[in-house]
């Protein structure tokens, strides 16, 4: 080898510039040679120790005291049972631990010891030793020279990778075509949430967003139980959620194609952000503008929901509407594309 | 046995010490008779056989700085998220069926929601203490990330990292990224508004992967979000899957902590052959074990006090809804400020979505960042050309490069977590987001190159005074005035441990780059990549400052004694050390303070 290369030079052990003066000498504390310090020390230790087991009586008294339950924030914003349960369960641990701590420093031996180090690297010797013992098993298992049984043997390994993988098939469905559609339909009224109401558009004020979901999502069957709920209920808020707004009609800039799906001004969106899917209801009345409460993209509802600001990609999509029989808001249809978040498959040309 | 010892301001004295030096011994006694403990332990000897492996490590040494408690900090909370997550498990229900809910708390009675969220309202208002273990679980888990990130930070400035410890770095980059898993599986369980919220977002990054993004997402979930599976599923990671791993990580990263044995610093009989420290029992024993107990008093108190995550105040998860300023744990802020400044990139191509501005800042950005930090201690020993094994720790000072990296990797970080944070930041200081999130886009590349140029001119500023210290003493504040008027600073040779503590440390090696060709002008193999290690090493370690050799520290000392025999008769009669107070003057009391 080379001993110019920079590697081999660095492994030369260095001197140091200064000769090394060795451990200091062990200075005795005071605890060490006055009795009365390690008196003293032992009294601090024992009056932690105590305070500790003080503070556990006040943990079990306040446990069977204190009531939990209602008024569950009276105290700090949180129960009376739970910041004495916490103060005392504190104070025995922590005296318990800082009487131990005390202990070590003042009364046990606090004379440094050396230990020498060993290299990582087994010895030269049983190294050797470990190589022949590998390569006389290797060879006697005869893997080297046996390449048919080798080979045949990695390629059943390869294989048997595959049940495990297939068996998590059954996590979940295939996606299908799940994605691109909601329960929205052609005529389906526009529900406020929560109270399941239909919407007139003489109940909505210029300026006014209502915070909507398909009139299915309240729909009750004879019994008076919900026809869709559960799961399958969650779904269906997650991707059919709309905010409706009313703003000037002349202020409206449609999108191609979009010029008949407002009422009077009435717009609906997806209420779902096409960045990650939070839910968007922070809207500004005199810009139209929607912003996300999680990532902050910024949407103009007047302007076919074009992301004006943030990290979204995508316009939010905007629910075709009209007027029923009834005068009532109805999607004309359900969306004409997918809502919530990109996902590879989306069709978004 | 007679000592001579003194106290701090005191004149020596002689105390008998010997039977104190009884306790003091650098070995164990030995038993004459088998006491009861002795008994116990030749009971479990004759059984187990634990007695070679113990005899040397009861007494195991381990070196004593305030730095190597850092990672103990994240020990035993993990050790108090075990005791703690045990007791929430016996009555929370990880299923998403609904309930009505009829518990003590009078808001939400009558409302439709998950079990999780009840049961997890039951823990907080009907388990007597199940509020104050739930709040201490929470913060434990916080104060777990904390420690580990903050330990990492120490092992990393500190050089501890390097030769043979390079695979316990590695492992220990797992349990981080393990940790803050186990922490989102954690936080998604009480599917109260907020983590549901989270668990949505989730949701969308997995989608955001180009090809496989939807079936990961449809797997997951057990079909569409939110489905009914995905509380149960977290829930089995939570407790099981994610903790067994990390405890499993955390035993081989101690064992390997005791086979390699603990770094130590440089100082008067500390040298890379041993290590000089308290021994395991009865100090560490002790002062570990006591630490356990100040971390778990600690947590207690937070928990008592500190009100974290109110879930009953965010309502059942509905997912229609979500509440403004919105965000995760703060160790997932990071990726979530990236995913808030990143533009709003998508290509659409042949009737497919690559959602970049997703997939890049969420999914490929934290990845990178982890390959980047388990790839450290090998990039910096590739550069360095450094194959020794290495026990003395580096001052952050003494690595300049490898310090000023690390500025740079936590400014990068820092930025994030504050974009992650842009609404409050807007919020707060009346600021515009838009601004803000303009600023934050060109900070994140900015800053971590300006740290990085300030750090290193700092560590090297550092050097150069520890360079001035052993070469011409340290300041003394004594203006001395010359016979002509000039006015000059005495300075005083520092002492000798702290000599050798400053001027114990290895010189950087620069490479050169070698010569393209032989003399028969033939390539030499591998040329280009070695003449990009020289480069790298000289770009980064040529600015240092080497210590001092010995002909440089004598020299200096020389020439200091011959400026001081020059002066001598022009000196001021008074001790130099008279102003300093670092020693005490006979007869010139008035004159110190």
């Amino acid at each position: 080898m080379n001993t110019n290369l920079p590697a081999e030079r660095s492994r030369e052990v260095e001197a140091d510039p200064i000769a090394n003066p060795g451990l200091p000498a062990h200075t005795w504390r005071p605890t060490d040679v006055d009795p009365h310090a390690e008196r003293r020390a032992e009294r601090q230790v024992a009056l932690l120790f105590g305070l500790s087991a003080v503070c556990t009586l006040g943990f079990l008294v306040s446990y069977f005291a204190l009531s939990i339950g209602e008024g569950g924030d009276t105290f700090l914003n949180l129960g009376a049972s739970t910041v004495a349960l916490g103060l005392f369960m504190s104070g025995a641990f922590l005296f318990m631990g800082i009487g131990v701590i005390q202990w070590a420093r003042k009364l046990m031996s606090d004379q440094e010891i050396t230990e020498e180090r060993h290299a990582a690297a087994s010895p030269q010797e049983d190294r050797d030793a470990t190589l022949e013992a590998l390569s006389a098993g290797l060879e006697e298992s005869g893997i080297g020279r046996r390449s048919l049984v080798r080979n045949s043997l990695l390629g059943a390994m390869a294989l048997i990778a595959l049940p495990p993988i297939v068996l998590l098939r059954d996590l979940g469905p295939l996606p299908g075509d799940a994605l691109t559609r909601t329960i929205w339909t052609r005529g389906m009224r526009i529900a406020r949430d929560v109270l399941g109401t239909p919407i007139r558009p003489s109940d909505m004020e210029i300026g006014d967003l209502i915070n909507a979901e398909p009139e299915a999502i309240f729909e009750v069957d004879d019994n008076g139980e919900h026809v869709i709920e559960g799961a399958e209920l969650q779904v269906a808020k997650s991707k059919s959620a709309v905010v409706v707004v009313r703003m000037e009609p002349d202020e409206i800039i449609p999108g191609p194609g979009r010029e008949n799906w407002s009422v009077a001004g009435i717009v609906a969106y997806s209420k779902i952000c096409t960045h990650v899917g939070c839910p968007i209801s922070l809207y500004e009345r005199t810009t139209h503008h929607l912003l996300c409460p999680c990532h902050q993209s910024t949407f103009d509802l007047a302007d076919a929901g074009k992301v004006i600001f943030g990290p979204a990609a995508r316009a939010l999509p905007q629910l075709p509407i009209t007027v029923d029989d009834e005068g009532y808001l109805v999607a004309r249809s359900d969306f004409t594309e997918p809502v919530g978040p990109s996902f590879w498959e989306r069709d978004s040309e | 046995m007679l000592t001579p010892f003194r106290f701090e301001r005191g004149p020596p004295v002689s105390i008998d010490t010997g039977r104190f030096a009884r306790s003091n011994r650098t070995e164990a006694a030995t038993a004459k008779k088998p006491s009861r403990v002795g008994g116990v332990a030749i009971w479990a000897d004759e059984r187990l056989g634990l007695g070679t492996a113990m005899k040397k490590n009861l007494r195991k040494v381990f070196p004593d700085h305030w730095s190597f408690m850092l990672g103990e900090i994240a020990l035993w909370s993990f050790v108090v998220l075990l005791l703690t997550g045990v007791f929430l498990t016996l009555w929370f229900q990880p299923s998403m069926s609904e309930v009505t809910y009829e518990g003590s708390y009078d808001q939400l009675r009558g409302i439709q929601m998950s079990q999780a969220y009840a049961s997890t309202l039951h823990i907080s208002f009907e388990v007597r203490g199940g509020l104050l273990v739930r709040q201490m679980h929470h913060w434990a888990a916080m104060i777990f990330i904390a420690g580990m990130l903050i330990h990492l930070i120490r092992v990393f400035v500190t050089g501890a990292f390097r030769k043979p410890r390079e695979l316990n770095w590695v492992i220990g980059c797992v349990l981080l990224l393990l940790g803050t898993l186990e922490g989102f599986t954690g936080y998604s369980l009480p599917d109260d508004l907020l983590s549901g919220t989270g668990l949505r977002a989730a949701d969308g990054f997995m989608k955001a992967t180009p090809v496989v993004g939807t079936y990961m997402s449809f797997f997951l979930f057990g079909g569409e979000f939110p489905g009914e599976v995905i509380i149960p599923r977290l829930y089995i990671a939570h407790v099981l899957l994610i903790p067994g791993l990390i405890l499993a990580l955390i035993t081989a990263h101690m064992l390997l902590l005791v086979y390699h044995k603990h770094t130590q610093w440089p100082g008067p009989g500390r040298t890379e052959k041993n290590v000089v420290g308290f021994p395991m029992l009865p100090v560490y024993a002790a002062k570990a074990g006591g630490f356990f107990f100040v971390i778990l008093g600690v947590v207690a108190l937070m928990g008592g006090l500190l009100s974290l995550n109110p879930v009953w105040k965010y309502g059942p998860y509905d997912p229609s809804k979500v509440t403004a300023g919105s965000q995760p744990d703060w160790y997932m802020g990071w990726p979530d400020g990236a995913l808030r400044i990143f533009p709003g990139w998508e290509s659409h191509i042949f009737g497919t979505t690559w959602s970049w501005n997703v997939f890049l800042p969420i999914i490929v950005l934290p990845g990178l960042m982890f390959t980047v930090l388990v790839l450290l201690p090998f990039a910096e020993a590739w550069i360095t050309g450094d194959k020794k094994e290495h026990h003395l720790l580096q001052r952050p000072r003494n690595a300049p490069t490898r310090t000023a990296t690390m500025a740079a990797l936590m400014t990068f970080y820092a930025l994030l977590w504050m974009a992650g944070g842009n609404d409050i930041i807007a919020i707060t200081f009346d600021l515009s987001i838009n601004q803000i999130t303009h600023v934050m886009r060109v900070a994140v590349f900015l800053g971590p190159i300006v740290a990085f140029l300030i750090t290193k001119r700092w560590c090297i500023s550092l050097q150069r005074s520890d360079q001035e210290k052993l070469l011409h003493g340290y300041e003394t504040g004594i203006i001395m005035r010359s016979p002509e008027g000039g006015y000059s600073e005495r300075h005083q040779p520092i002492d000798a441990a702290r000599a050798y503590t400053l001027a114990a440390r290895e010189r950087d090696q620069i490479h050169t780059p070698p010569s393209t060709a032989d003399d028969n002008g033939i390539p030499a193999p591998r040329s280009r990549r070695k003449a990009l290690r020289a480069k790298l090493s000289e770009r980064l370690y040529a600015d240092n400052v080497q210590p001092p050799t010995r002909e440089e520290l004598e020299k200096a000392h020389h020439d200091a004694e011959h400026e001081r025999e020059l002066r001598a008769g022009l000196d001021h009669a008074a001790d130099p050390h008279q102003f300093d107070g670092r020693h005490a003057v006979e007869g010139e009391e008035l004159r110190s303070h």
